[in-house]
């Protein structure tokens, strides 16, 4: 394999696995729900896609024939990520869980 | 029967046709006869659910918009990631964003690009589609993610969508 | 070097793994729980795919692509019993 897809390929699967931790920790680390949802529907978002990217390099530097499933599960990830945070907002805010105490303004009443 | 023969729905049927020949093992008779099904049927079944036709949309903007916000999706993360591993503590907003945007799926495009882009959630919309409501991880202030909503994305979309 | 920095990658997965088990487990609402399940979906499929990459494989990429699906698809009909007390009405 070429050098060059190598150094792309480690520093794609490299970016990625950070973005998805980094992810994980705002979801642990963040102090109320509305506040989590940012961690996870992102970075996540971005990291699963940098991974992609890689295997994508990486099987078309092995000589592989071009197969984009990965790229429709990106897309698929990228369109369904913000249907399923806006859900989750509705469901929180129609339950009244409770937001951080310096959160300005507020959900609405539903 | 035979008058339901037909494609309601050209861009969908298209796009699910491709999608099959895609998933499916390489392109052969069997996978182009059920890729043809496919794309009949499920445009009949989810026909009740599909609004009016849209109005016209200038879709070679498109490109550049998507270029616009993958890049966006990139640069926002980082900022995201370091407010999440600096330990200091965000300043979140339930923000009312004012829509100038009358049609139902750019108003959706919308609220998918915010969702999107990091540091901000779009939760709810009013019933008469006037008012997003957005949740920001950490707001300065409420007139500033207001204004960068509308400048970069919602400026794009009301000229696409006109 | 691309096998180091895939078993770096692996690690940093399942340690985000881990974090959303934590949070699955700790609560303290409901939506959080079901915030944590939709995380782990996404770190499923990312193991997948590094798996995939692993062992040199385009196997299990379906498997992949189904656990995207059913994710969505579970997210929002759990999204939809929180806030209706239903799933279908």
């Amino acid at each position: 394999m070429n050098p060059f897809a190598e150094y792309a390929i480690s520093a794609l699967l490299l970016f990625g696995g950070a973005f998805t931790l980094v992810g994980a920790i705002g979801l642990a680390r963040l102090p109320d729900f509305y506040t989590r949802l940012h961690g996870p529907t992102k970075a996540t978002t971005v990291g699963v896609g940098a991974i992609m990217l890689s295997s994508v390099i990486y099987f078309s530097a092995s000589g592989e024939s071009i197969d984009i499933s990965e790229i429709l599960i990106t897309v698929f990830l990228l369109m369904t990520a913000p249907v399923s945070a806006n859900m989750l907002a509705k469901a929180a805010m129609h339950i009244g869980v409770k937001t951080v105490d310096n959160t300005e303004g507020h959900p609405w009443e539903q | 029967m035979l008058d339901r023969l037909n494609f309601p729905q050209p861009g969908l049927s298209l796009t699910l046709f491709v999608i099959w020949q895609i998933l499916s093992e390489g392109v052969s008779g069997g996978s182009i006869v059920l890729g043809l099904i496919l794309a009949w049927l499920i445009p009949q079944l989810t026909h009740g659910f599909w609004p009016e036709r849209p109005a016209v949309v200038k879709i070679w903007r498109m490109p550049i918009y998507v270029m616009r916000v993958l890049k966006d999706i990139v640069v926002a993360s980082c900022s995201v990631a370091w407010l999440i591993l600096s330990l200091r503590t965000p300043r979140p907003a339930f923000i009312n964003y004012p829509l100038k945007l009358e049609h139902p799926l750019a108003i959706s495009i919308l609220a998918s690009t915010i969702s999107l882009t990091p540091g901000t959630v779009s939760a709810d919309i009013s019933d008469d589609n006037k008012t997003l409501l957005i949740h920001a991880l950490d707001a300065a202030s409420d007139q500033e993610v207001i204004d960068a909503i509308h400048n970069r994305y919602e400026k794009p979309l009301m000229e696409m969508f006109q | 070097m691309i096998t180091i920095a895939l078993y770096l990658t692996i690690a940093m997965v399942t340690l985000a793994a881990l974090l959303n088990v934590y949070r699955l487990i700790k609560g303290p609402d409901e939506p959080d729980r079901v915030l944590a399940i939709d995380t782990l979906n996404v770190n499923a499929i990312a193991l997948i795919i590094l798996l995939g990459i692993t062992l040199g494989t385009r196997m299990y990429l379906e498997s992949a692509l189904l656990i995207a699906v059913m994710g969505f698809v579970s997210t929002v009909a759990m999204a939809k019993y929180l806030k209706r007390g239903s799933v279908i009405e």
